[in-house]
């Protein structure tokens, strides 16, 4: 979707704010979210491109007003909701309905160091033999898809050249609907800055993006 | 509110703290979330996993020149070397800095980052200034954090579209031949391994 998420190239976001020793989170709450997002997902009721959906849904204004965690909060909520692992009532008043199932968690402690030393990995076996090679040039499609897509605006039909292939990953603008994995090749794209901002960028500067070869016209 | 509140705002927990504890019983009632594997998550991001496992990886990359060829080739495999992967760094591809390429990388359209090695993101790397303009104008941002590239440089912006984590190797600094690995590790920032900052040598840190 062409949501305020999508914002590179974009301007009058106003200056960059590092700030010195930075905590991992800046506030208790903050690292609750983070755990509960990583926790929940271990139901597997939705994958990490639902989640990142479900936050470029949040209606513009919110999406840049909000901090980060609180955005993942706000993503949260909906999944649990729209899953049916939580009911609004239940949501609403931070207990359980009467009666409720009570479950067993999908990730326990002991399951903390796997979950982080293993990961998830995206990638999957190739069906298909890539269609492009190193060096080959290729322009992506103009799409404006409202769903979740993984190809920025800022580079929708441009042209560029293949920098590397990485295999076979899951296509996120059908698994973050919950429409399947359908792996494809992913490649890295080497734009010129020149193609993506026009004739004032400087000369040798460029930009990479992965893409998966669907994006490709 | 009546006038103590005021004097004492830290006492008075926010909305938003009220809305995660009362997320997380409900949660915790209904058997979905284990409190203990909560706490797990959050000691290991606040104290086992951080930017000190990408310094280790790129000192290893300077002072053993095949283990840097291995790095550039298969950075995952090279990483998990030295006993680093998993979450957010199930793919990764590191990016050299040299005398004529300089590697910034981002996430324009969420936050992705490579945790394996350099822990959480901050929260400029996740804001909306360093995401909108690290692409269109990656050199204003550069001398917004007080890098200056000569023309001649070609500037590479890696924007982390996919489930690719991206790691920069800083240039080596100079006069640095003395040092042992342990001590090059430890020269080596979270801002160089994004992008943003040049590595070192503690002299010249000294003086800034």
């Amino acid at each position: 979707m062409n949501g305020v998420h999508d914002m590179g190239g974009m301007h009058g976001m106003g200056p960059i704010q590092p700030e010195r020793n930075e905590p991992a989170f800046h506030e208790p709450w903050e690292a609750r979210v983070f755990a509960m997002t990583r926790a929940a997902g271990a139901w597997r009721k939705w994958n990490i491109d639902a989640s990142r959906y479900q936050r470029e849904l949040i209606p513009a204004a919110e999406y840049l007003r909000m901090s980060y965690y609180e955005k993942w909060l706000a993503g949260l909520e909906q999944l649990l909701m729209a899953k049916g692992l939580v009911s609004q009532a239940e949501l609403a008043s931070g207990r359980a309905a009467p009666g409720a199932a009570r479950s067993s968690p999908a990730l326990t402690a002991v399951d903390v160091p796997v979950l982080t030393a293993k990961g998830t990995p995206a990638n999957r076996p190739a069906t298909t033999p890539p269609k492009y090679r190193v060096g080959q040039l290729v322009r992506t499609h103009n799409i404006n898809p409202v769903g979740h897509t993984r190809l920025p605006r800022y580079a929708r039909a441009k042209q560029g050249v293949i920098a590397r292939l990485h295999g076979a990953f899951v296509f996120p603008d059908t698994n973050a609907l919950l429409q399947g994995e359908n792996p494809q090749h992913l490649y890295s794209v080497r734009f010129t800055a020149r193609e993506l901002w026009g004739e004032a960028a400087p000369t040798r500067d460029t930009v990479y993006i992965d893409s998966w070869e669907s994006y490709f016209e | 509110m009546t006038e103590h509140d005021d004097d004492h705002p830290r006492a008075v927990p926010s909305d938003l703290a009220l809305r995660v504890a009362a997320l997380e019983s409900l949660l915790v009632e209904k058997g979905l979330v284990d409190p203990a594997a909560l706490d797990a998550l959050v000691d290991t991001y606040e104290n086992k996993i951080g930017p000190r496992n990408g310094a280790k990886v790129v000192a290893r990359a300077w002072v053993d020149p095949a283990y840097k060829a291995r790095l550039l080739l298969n950075a995952t495999d090279a990483i998990a070397e030295l006993g680093f992967g998993g979450l957010q760094g199930e793919h990764m591809v590191a990016v050299e800095n040299t005398a004529t390429v300089h590697n910034l990388v981002v996430c324009t359209l969420c936050s992705c980052y490579p945790y394996t090695v350099l822990g959480l993101p901050p929260v400029w790397y996740k804001s909306a200034p360093y995401r909108s303009r690290a692409v269109i104008d990656p050199r204003g941002v550069l001398r917004e954090f007080g890098l200056e590239l000569p023309v001649e440089t070609e500037v590479r912006v890696w924007d982390s579209t996919a489930e690719i984590r991206y790691l920069v190797l800083p240039q080596r600094p100079a006069h640095s031949g003395h040092l042992t690995e342990a001590e090059l590790a430890a020269l080596v920032t979270r801002d160089a391994m994004i992008g943003v900052a040049f590595v070192q040598t503690p002299a010249l840190e000294e003086r800034t």
